[in-house]
């Protein structure tokens, strides 16, 4: 199957490469890493083709070597590591002994590339305008002020940006998260390469934004019949925007192939296993009703966890916790002595009925995490109720405080700041119950071992440090120590969002698991719509600090009102999936 | 994979995923206080801080161990006197045996030096640690205080002092007149580090679990902004004993006190006649301050993981 590509290109005179070449031709390439350790290879005999034109995702997890294989493409390996073997053609010519020199040719000009964070990836000091003019400088693409001038005008209108002349002399700070990631993938783009590698674009973005950016990426590739390796974790992702997928783990490629025939019918167990465990994927397999009975015990299918909840689900259940008109205003320095009102969280309202899950689901700056600090007592509200089992906690002296926040926990999102690293993990899990003094120095050590048994992690752990686990394990640690005092309600505050997917859909099952058993109730802080269809029962969105739209998890995702949930649905990477099994 | 449609699925014995986020209790025990031993363990050149600081310590401590002499005893028939049996370095132009001093002097020397880092940490923790935990008007009001005492050079400071307290040259007042004036640097170092580790989770979990304020920092947020204090301290070590040999060498250090200072001072007017009465107690300086300079950098290579790694 050959695809013609119509190509154009804007200066109309350079020949376009025959589409059944291959433009880039990865053969058996191995990366290692210099470290105290030895040799590390992060990429182990890896091969692939990407053809003029065509749009190629890798995915993988975080260390698959993923975006090291990207950057071995560039040749923009950190200082430590190098291509120790096989060898990278790039339109026919192999670019693992090129110098820095012959590099500078192919960089920007034939291959572009997306970073992964807009924030940190322009020059803060330097105007927007200046950054787009030193990279089409810099790529040769025009060598005159005024063409140049003219070039970068050009390039900022394709990224979207209306009075482009004008936000050229604006700095990176006064742009927005997507602002600024079209403004990248302008420069990326500036010298009309002929591969684009966008190294997971989108991962610092908000879900609506995200699929902005990508339709964006996808508008102007194809326009200019330009070719996208994409780099992101998402499978869902992946198979959305790419017609080919490759999936690796451990530095190795597992499986590969048209993106269509990998997801409906793959072969490899670890491709199985990621595809059972996307949130993303879950709904879409949901709504076909594919989700049968799972081959392999390892395997935690989310779309089946989301059909068992429905089933258990107890709507008359009495509110654990209940939340009445709660306001936040801040008040934001306008410099001087002047300040201005700002309302985080507007009057919100909600009951969380006992043993279900409520999902605060909302965009960054929607308030949600606000929310969750003032539940948590982290945070004093401005006015309004809020009720724990019946005892309202506005109001109350110090020492019923105290004793209310036992009945509340939190686990955070960071894994890795959650937990004191100068803690044993069997101190951090005791901490809650020395703070509240329940129980001798003996029952709070058999507490600990048992709450390690219930998080699925090894006694011998007591008296090792958080540095020695991963992240999932670090989590379940601290869903271990958020545990410790037998709470009502546990806050899980994006507790999910920053790990793999294989590790989110372990911890969901335990969190899922741990709820059946121990009838706890789970407010759910998250942005991604794709978890909450596994994990929730009930569902608020909230936008600008007030909840626009509430109800079960069935209602929202099967019969949305308000348009903007309609539109956080909509930007579920795989949502637009057309997918048959 | 010739064909660019291929569906390609490799072996599955080569690329078995194993089981998901398995615990690997093979691993060595590891946190921050091990890794950085651990690091230290294998670098010749602490061995070589340790144990040149190890003999000043003794030195001080048990000062006859090493030398019969007196060092107070003048005897003007032996008046810059080479080397004999039982004195190594020869005499002063007084008279007195050099090594004799040189051991005597360790102990002030580490006294002041000892006493300083005390006076210095006592103060600054404290400082730094409140201005950045509580932040607010606290955080002004002790960062002012600060500002002030850091713009005021210690050593000037301290000249002044100890030319004002001529009649209590000893080293309580010199670690006081060096360390009262010292302390804003290290507030400074106690402040930054305290910010960055208020905003963590693990101090949000903490508050959320029902710990005061103050206790969460006493408990969790003070550990582990101790790293970059300890490298201050030690590197402060060698800059108080090198000020108090320097005030000593003013003339306007210690007074009645065995002291490298006022021996390097004494020794200059017979620079060119007994070149050994400078020189020694020179070395015996150099080598102390280098070894705790040495033993504080390395101390802060040990406990930064991105130096570990550049190595």
């Amino acid at each position: 199957m050959t695809e013609t590509i119509p190509v154009t290109d804007s200066h109309g005179t350079v020949p376009v490469a025959d589409p059944s070449q291959p433009l880039v031709q990865v053969r058996d390439l191995e990366v290692g890493f210099q470290t105290q350790n030895g040799l590390v290879k992060a990429v182990r005999g890896v091969s692939f083709e990407i053809y003029p034109g065509e749009t190629v995702a890798i995915v993988g997890e975080s260390g698959s070597g993923k975006s090291t294989t990207a950057t071995a493409l560039m040749k923009l390996l950190p200082g430590n590591g190098d291509i120790t073997g096989g060898e990278v053609l790039v339109e026919g010519t192999n670019i693992v002994d090129h110098n820095e020199k012959q590099m500078a040719a192919i960089r920007g000009g034939v291959i572009g590339y997306v970073p992964q964070d807009p924030m940190s990836n322009l020059n803060p000091v330097w105007s927007v305008g200046f950054q787009v003019r030193e990279a089409i400088r810099a790529n040769g693409v025009a060598t005159s002020k005024k063409d140049i001038e003219a070039r970068a005008v050009e390039v900022l209108q394709q990224a979207g940006l209306g009075d482009a002349e004008r936000r050229m002399k604006q700095f990176p700070h006064q742009f927005s998260g997507g602002m600024r990631q079209r403004v990248l993938i302008g420069i990326g783009l500036g010298a009309d390469p002929k591969l684009l590698i966008a190294d997971e674009p989108t991962s610092a973005l908000d879900v609506t934004v995200q699929k902005v950016i990508l339709d964006h990426i996808e508008s102007l590739t194809r326009d200019k019949g330009t070719a996208v390796l994409l780099i992101t974790h998402d499978l869902g992702l992946a198979a959305e925007r790419a017609s080919k997928v490759i999936v690796m783990n451990q530095g190795r490629i597992v499986e590969a192939g048209p993106s269509k025939d990998l997801l409906s019918n793959p072969q490899h167990p670890y491709t199985q296993r990621l595809i059972a465990a996307a949130p993303s994927l879950a709904s879409r397999r949901l709504e076909s009703s594919i989700a049968g009975e799972s081959q392999d015990a390892k395997t935690f299918d989310v779309a089946q966890m989301a059909e068992q909840r429905a089933e258990a689900v107890d709507a008359d259940a009495p509110a654990v916790i209940s939340v009445r008109d709660l306001t936040k205003v801040f008040s934001i320095r306008k410099g001087g002595f002047r300040s201005e009102p700002f309302t985080a969280v507007d009057k919100i309202s909600f009951d969380i009925p006992k043993g279900t899950t409520l999902a605060l689901v909302g965009e960054s700056g929607s308030g949600k995490s606000t929310a969750a600090k003032m539940i948590l007592g982290l945070e004093e509200p401005t006015s309004g109720e809020i009720t724990v089992g019946g005892t309202a906690m506005t109001g109350v002296s110090r020492k019923d405080l105290f004793n209310l926040r036992s009945r509340m926990q939190p686990v955070f999102q960071d894994p890795y700041s959650s937990l004191d690293p100068q803690r044993s993990i069997a101190s951090s899990i005791a901490e809650p119950m020395r703070v509240h003094k329940t129980g001798d120095k003996e029952a709070r050590r058999a507490r600990v071992l048992e709450l390690l048994e219930q998080v699925s992690l090894p006694a011998e752990l007591f008296n090792r440090y958080p540095n020695e686990l991963s992240g999932g394990q670090r989590q379940r640690v601290a869903i271990a120590r958020a545990l410790a005092l037998k709470p009502d309600v546990v806050v899980l505050d994006e507790a999910v969002s920053a790990l793999d997917v294989l590790v989110q859909a372990q911890i969901l099952q335990l969190l899922a698991d741990l709820q059946a058993e121990l009838g706890l109730t789970y407010l759910f802080i998250t942005h991604d719509l794709a978890v909450v269809r596994v994990i929730a029962d009930n569902v608020a969105v909230m936008e600008r600090g007030k909840i626009v739209e509430s109800g079960t998890t069935d209602q929202i995702f099967e019969n949305a009102r308000e348009p903007y949930t309609q539109r956080l649905l909509d930007a579920i990477p795989g949502a637009g999936l057309e997918w048959t099994v | 994979m010739s064909d660019r449609n291929a569906h390609y699925v490799a072996p599955v014995d080569e690329t078995q995923p194993g089981a998901v986020d398995q615990v690997n209790l093979s691993a060595r025990k590891s946190n921050m206080w091990i890794d950085a031993w651990r690091d230290l363990r294998k670098r010749p050149l602490f061995y070589v801080a340790l144990v040149i600081s190890a003999i000043i310590l003794i030195m001080a401590l048990f000062p006859s161990w090493f030398t019969d002499a007196d060092p107070g005893r003048g005897d003007l028939s032996l008046s810059n006197a080479p080397a004999e049996p039982g004195h190594p370095l020869g005499y002063t132009l007084q008279g007195y045996d050099i090594w004799a001093r040189i051991v005597y002097g360790a102990e002030t020397s580490l006294t002041v030096g000892l006493l300083t880092v005390l006076i210095t940490g006592v103060i600054g923790v404290p400082m730094g640690a409140i201005a950045g935990y509580y932040g607010g008007w606290v955080d002004s009001l002790l960062s002012r205080i600060g500002d002030i005492f850091f713009s005021i050079p210690y050593f000037l400071a301290a000249v002044v002092v100890m030319s004002v307290l001529s009649d209590y040259r000893n080293p309580l007042v010199i670690s006081f007149a060096i360390g009262g004036f010292a302390w804003a640097s290290l507030a400074r170092i106690v402040r930054a580090e305290v910010l960055r580790n208020k905003n963590l989770e693990y101090v949000m979990a903490s508050e959320a679990v029902g710990r005061s304020r103050g206790s969460t920092l006493l408990k969790h947020v003070l550990p582990n902004s101790m790293g970059p204090v300890i490298v201050a301290l030690t590197l402060s070590l060698g800059a108080a004993i090198t000020a108090e040999a320097t005030l000593s060498l003013l003339g306007i250090g210690l007074n009645g006190y065995y002291s490298w200072g006022n021996d390097i001072a004494q020794a200059q007017t017979v620079l060119r006649t007994n070149p050994g009465a400078l020189f020694w107690p020179s070395l015996a300086l150099t080598l102390t301050v280098l070894a705790f300079t040495f033993l504080g950098e390395l101390i802060r290579d040990a406990l930064d993981p991105k130096a570990r790694a550049r190595r």
